[in-house]
């Protein structure tokens, strides 16, 4: 019960505040769907307690969904660690972002609508990682692909929010598809979408081949492939990243919760959890160390130089999911979802700050037009800050620090005990490492620190947000300050193997995390390899930032066609737009107006009503008023029929 | 009533109703000329006519045949008068508010009518070429003079004349296929008709086939089918409305009578020759109404076009020369008549300042103006182009029905491609009433009207729950002929 529970009460909010909205008037929807998050929340944290400490897999059957031939998918909660852990962080950040959005949003006069879908999105969420069987997950998938759209295009009246929205959509199909396929393709080969099925035949499939695209392949590293393009469309890595920084026109909470906290994190839970298939697949695996390392990479380049407070906290999501990623591929499923554990707090506690800023400066998001604001508003500095050292991976190794000191440095050293081909990973994790921390500093400095640029109205008018705003980023700080060194030992160290209980597979023939651990014993500067580069981008960003602002520029200005490459996001979104948007829409314009109009129209309905009208005229015209013309008329029917009755009926020819 | 004339009992609808025309003549004229009391007339000729209806349900059984099979009363012969009957009486009714207008309200009008009638039901129980011709042109007499009713208009002169020449050409052209019949079967009876044209090489016989399609020709321009049907818009247009909503319903339905009679009742061994002819006009008669009609901004001239669209669909029905295909055409033309008389009841109360509008762009949002008489002509014309689950589509459903079971596929194709392009001119008057700006208002519909196109909209609407008890009555009335494949 307490499971249907934390899944269904948030859609039953979603449906009260969405369609009797009215009724019970913006108030009433958000009191609604707050208190039932937050009663999601605590049910969530005890079902993770029982759950994640020595329980066992629970299933709890709800209805069967559909019965087609052999296809017969049923809907049933899958509750094991992973999931308890994914509960967790789901209900926990879409309540406290319910909460904060009531202070943020206060201003809007749909606050009904968007409460609606602040809670159907959750639903969907929850629906995906309680998922027992493909199908589901593919519900819960679009679900939350489609709660998406709405929140980005929330302010539907903006003409960009709008692109972004249909942007991420249509991103989103495309890596959709492979998922589709993927799926298509495990039923084929198992007769199952169930996970239960379909985990205890991928050992079978280990080397066995099928026909794709008229292809002889691997079916396990082709299947994984597919599924793989799913993940990488909703967690946007490389290729199919463009739709995330575009998703930003949404409201700031939704960035918080939707693409920074759950949804973008969908693909590595999605991996996780099928990590039973993936395990047995290495060379899908290396693809997926692959794409994340260097998404890690890429998207931190672009992080460096971007003006636009969400936009850095964007890519910097992206970078982050990049990390998770790679530590999917090493194989240390565990190490990727506790950094997806930890993001979770310390990336919505930057992006519910980044709010908070935003909400003081009367919607300015440009950082070019901050600065100094430190003294204004004292406690989201603070907030902000905590945010900043759990991101940047602050602690001392061997001795402990803030969140993502924990989980980011374990990728970074199961990536190296990985060994990548000259340690790519490795490598491009710890450069990435650098510029993370450069560009969080970065931020910090810009917004908070200096003198100001800001407009001095707006300046003298910036204002600490409300208690409700505040409140859940202090829940979050505590997050983003503990969640690391409470919890790794769980996660990711001794005890792992009891936390997670069969929820993911790690083959006891790799056991990343014993190398792991052995690889930082042996060599101890990996440990501190990522100490370092954090220490250095900091103390970087606050040359370029503090002691000397003219830096910025003047190495911009050297650096000139680099600067422009990495301000242009690498140019991909215009490759894009010369590869697929231009040749679509010349293509949809020449079936639309050739195909269609002048064709299917030309020859279909336009034409024949023009010669209807034709027809018509010369009928009309055959009504002269004469009566001799009458009169000749009928005679001529009259020798038609006769004459055609000598020649057929009457048979006197024959 | 006497044993020995008790077997004369079925004429006596014909009886009262020529009668009742002599009474009312000589009422009329030794009562003064006002037009109350021409209105009383009126009245009284609608008595006489549902007074011939009663005689005709109560003392009709069986297939009687009278004066040497010159006269037949059978249950299709009933189901037709009746219909005759009542389309007439409505028109009739209809013709006095619009008659006072044009301040020519005269007893002669009813009078006329009611000879007319009699005629058609002459026509309708016609067993025999002289009865045919007689009737035919008792009615058509009587239609000449009625077209050109309203004589100081030009246009209703014009009317009156032309159909009277064109009618004088066709019963010419009906006379001389008499003739050419009467030589092959040395007898006008319709029975020994059947019977001589029995035989193989009778089909071959190029004179028999000659008199049949001039006979034809002649019973096609009654009912306006194309070729012959010049006649129709010209007199639609010209005459008075009353009269024009006469000439598309009673005349009508009694021609398509006499067609059935005379084809499947004297002709069913050369059957595979009139199909023929039928399917070209039918065809033809498809084709050219919807086309036509497209054309038109007058909307009795939309109507006389539609009429020939109508008749042609009818006329599909009797090409399939079976009794599904027959009983298809009863319904076809009782509910051509229902539509009919209720578009024409709207358009007469098409009237503004006292004076009847007729352009088609005059409806130019009605249901801003008056709701429920744009909603009924809606339905009507939604009937009219067939459209489900109005009875219209049902009228069309059987005759096509009827044309595929008989293995006519092209024909039904023709028809149903026909009844698309028809479909526009319907869907036109609808999207004028409904979109256009509107126009000033028309003045308030009378009472008759109203009922009537009330009636009218309700049967369409409603009509689908007796549709089944209604086509076995038809079914039965087919059955008095017996088909020769």
């Amino acid at each position: 019960m307490e499971f249907k529970a934390i899944v269904f009460l948030p859609l039953i909010g979603a449906i009260i505040a969405g369609f009797f909205g009215r009724l019970i008037t913006d108030r009433g929807a958000e009191i609604l769907t707050t208190a039932l998050l937050f009663v999601s929340a605590a049910l969530s944290w005890w079902v993770f307690s029982r759950v994640g400490f020595g329980g066992e897999t629970i299933k709890v059957p709800v209805a069967t969904w559909f019965t087609s031939g052999e296809l017969e998918v049923a809907w049933s909660l899958r509750i094991d660690t992973l999931t308890a852990v994914m509960l967790v962080v789901v209900t926990t950040v879409s309540s406290l972002v319910h909460l904060y959005s009531i202070g943020y949003m206060h201003e809007d006069d749909a606050r009904a609508r968007f409460f609606a879908y602040l809670s159907l999105f959750t639903f969907a969420m929850l629906a995906l990682v309680t998922s027992d069987n493909l199908v589901q997950m593919f519900f819960g998938w679009e679900g939350v692909g489609l709660a998406s759209y709405l929140l980005i295009g929330f302010w539907y009246k903006k003409p960009s929010a709008n692109a972004a929205a249909i942007k991420a959509f249509v991103v989103n199909r495309v890596g959709d598809f492979g998922f589709a396929l993927g799926i298509f393709g495990l039923f084929a080969i198992t007769n199952s979408v169930s996970f239960d099925v379909i985990f205890s035949e991928a050992p079978n499939l280990v080397g066995k081949e099928m026909s794709f695209l008229g292809y002889q392949v691997d079916i396990l590293t082709c299947l994984c492939l597919l599924l793989f393009m799913g993940a990488m469309g909703k967690s946007a890595q490389f290729l199919l990243h463009t739709w995330l920084p575009d998703a930003m026109e949404g409201p700031t909470p939704v960035s918080a919760l939707i693409h920074a906290a759950t949804m973008v994190t969908a693909g590595v839970f999605m991996v996780a959890r099928l990590s039973p298939v993936f395990e047995y697949a290495p060379t899908a695996l290396m693809v997926v160390t692959f794409v994340g390392a260097f998404t890690a990479f890429f998207a931190a380049t672009v992080g460096l130089v971007q003006n636009d407070i969400k936009r850095v906290v964007a890519y910097s999501t992206c970078s982050q999911l990049g990390y998770m990623f790679v530590a999917c591929g090493v194989g240390a499923y565990s190490v990727a979802i506790f950094h997806l554990f930890t993001h979770a707090f310390f990336k919505a506690l930057l992006f519910l700050g980044a709010g908070s800023v935003i909400h003081a400066m009367h919607h300015e998001q440009d950082m070019r037009n901050m600065g100094g604001l430190a003294p204004k508003i004292r406690i989201t500095w603070a907030m902000m800050l905590i945010g900043t050292l759990a991101l940047t991976g602050v602690g001392i190794p061997h001795v402990g620090g803030f969140a993502g000191f924990h989980s980011k440095d374990a990728i970074i050293e199961a990536a190296y005990a990985a060994h990548t081909t000259y340690n790519y990973a490795f490598w491009m994790l710890v450069f990435a490492a650098f510029m993370t921390s450069f560009y969080s500093w970065r931020l910090m400095f810009m917004t908070f620190h200096g003198k100001t640029r800001a407009e001095p109205d707006t300046f003298k008018h910036a204002h600490e947000s409300p208690m409700v705003m505040l409140v859940p980023l202090f829940v979050l700080a505590l997050g983003a300050v503990a969640s690391g060194f409470v919890f790794s030992e769980y996660f990711i160290g001794h005890d792992y193997k009891e936390f997670w209980n069969r929820s993911i597979l790690h083959l006891p023939s790799k056991d990343i995390l014993h190398h792991m651990h052995e690889a930082v014993k042996k060599a101890e500067w990996i440990a501190w390899a990522p100490f370092i580069a954090m220490v250095s981008g900091f103390v970087l960003a606050w040359l370029y930032y503090i002691k000397m602002p003219s830096l910025p520029a003047a190495t911009a200005r050297t650096f000139r066609p680099l600067y422009l490459f990495f301000l242009n996001k690498w140019h991909v979104d215009e490759l894009y737009d010369w590869l697929f948007v231009k040749p679509a829409m010349w293509l949809g314009r020449v079936l639309w107006k050739t195909g269609d109009g002048r064709i299917i129209d030309g020859l279909g309905p336009d034409g024949i009503a023009a010669r209807v009208v034709n027809i018509t005229g010369r009928v009309v015209r055959l009504q002269t008023g004469y009566v001799y013309h009458y009169a000749f008329a009928m005679m001529i029917g009259v020798a038609l029929i006769a004459t055609y009755f000598i020649f057929q009926g009457g048979g006197l020819l024959k | 009533m006497p044993e020995e004339l008790q077997i004369y009992a079925p004429l006596l609808p014909e009886i009262i109703l020529a009668l009742g025309a002599m009474a009312l003549l000589m009422y009329g004229v030794f009562r003064p000329e006002t037009e109350s009391e021409a209105e009383t007339v009126g009245w009284l000729a609608i008595l006489v006519m549902i007074a011939a209806a009663i005689t005709i349900v109560w003392y009709g059984n069986g297939t009687v045949r009278l004066f040497e099979g010159a006269f037949v009363d059978d249950a299709f012969a009933r189901f037709m008068k009746l219909l005759t009957l009542g389309g007439g009486a409505v028109a009739l009714m209809l013709s006095f508010d619009d008659f006072r207008n044009l301040r020519i309200m005269k007893f002669e009008y009813p009078v006329l009518v009611l000879l007319s009638t009699v005629g058609m039901m002459l026509m309708i129980s016609a067993g025999d070429l002289i009865a045919l011709y007689v009737g035919l042109e008792l009615s058509s007499l009587a239609l000449y003079v009625i077209a050109a009713y309203r004589r100081d208009s030009v246009k209703a002169s014009e009317a009156g004349l032309k159909y009277f020449v064109l009618g004088a050409l066709s019963s010419g052209m009906l006379l001389y296929g008499s003739s050419l019949i009467y030589g092959f079967a040395g007898s006008t009876n319709f029975q020994v008709i059947a019977n001589a044209a029995k035989g193989a090489e009778v089909a071959t016989n190029l004179w028999l086939i000659f008199g049949l399609v001039f006979l034809m020709v002649g019973l096609a321009f009654k009912v306006s089918a194309v070729p012959f049907h010049m006649w129709t818009p010209d007199v639609y247009e010209g005459s008075a409305t009353p009269v024009t909503t006469f000439f598309a319903t009673a005349p009508k339905v009694a021609a398509m009578a006499l067609l059935v009679r005379v084809t499947v009742g004297a002709f069913p061994a050369i059957a595979m020759q009139w199909q023929q002819i039928i399917t070209f006009i039918a065809i033809a008669s498809m084709l050219l109404g919807a086309f036509a009609a497209i054309g038109q901004t007058n909307i009795k001239r939309l109507m006389a076009y539609s009429s020939i669209a109508n008749v042609g669909f009818a006329l599909v029905g009797l090409a399939a020369n079976s009794a599904e295909g027959t009983q298809a055409v009863l319904v076809y033309m009782a509910i051509y008549v229902v539509m009919t008389l209720g578009v024409f009841a709207c358009i007469l109360s098409m009237r503004r300042a006292d004076q009847a509008v007729e352009e088609i762009e005059e409806l130019a949002g009605l249901a801003r103006n008056n709701l429920p008489m744009a909603f009924a002509l809606m339905i009507l014309m939604f009937a009219l182009a067939g459209i489900p689950p109005l009875v219209g589509f049902f009228g069309k459903y059987f005759v096509f029905m009827a044309a595929v079971k008989a293995g006519l596929y092209p024909l039904a194709v023709v028809g149903v491609l026909a009844s698309v392009v028809g479909a526009y001119y319907y869907l036109r008057i609808i999207k004028v009433m409904f979109f256009d700006d509107s126009k000033e208002k028309f003045e308030p519909v009378r009472f008759k009207a109203g009922a009537v196109i009330a009636a009218a909209a309700l049967i369409m609407i409603f009509g689908v729950i007796w549709l089944g008890p209604f086509t076995d009555y038809a079914m039965a009335a087919a059955q008095s002929f017996t088909f020769v494949k």
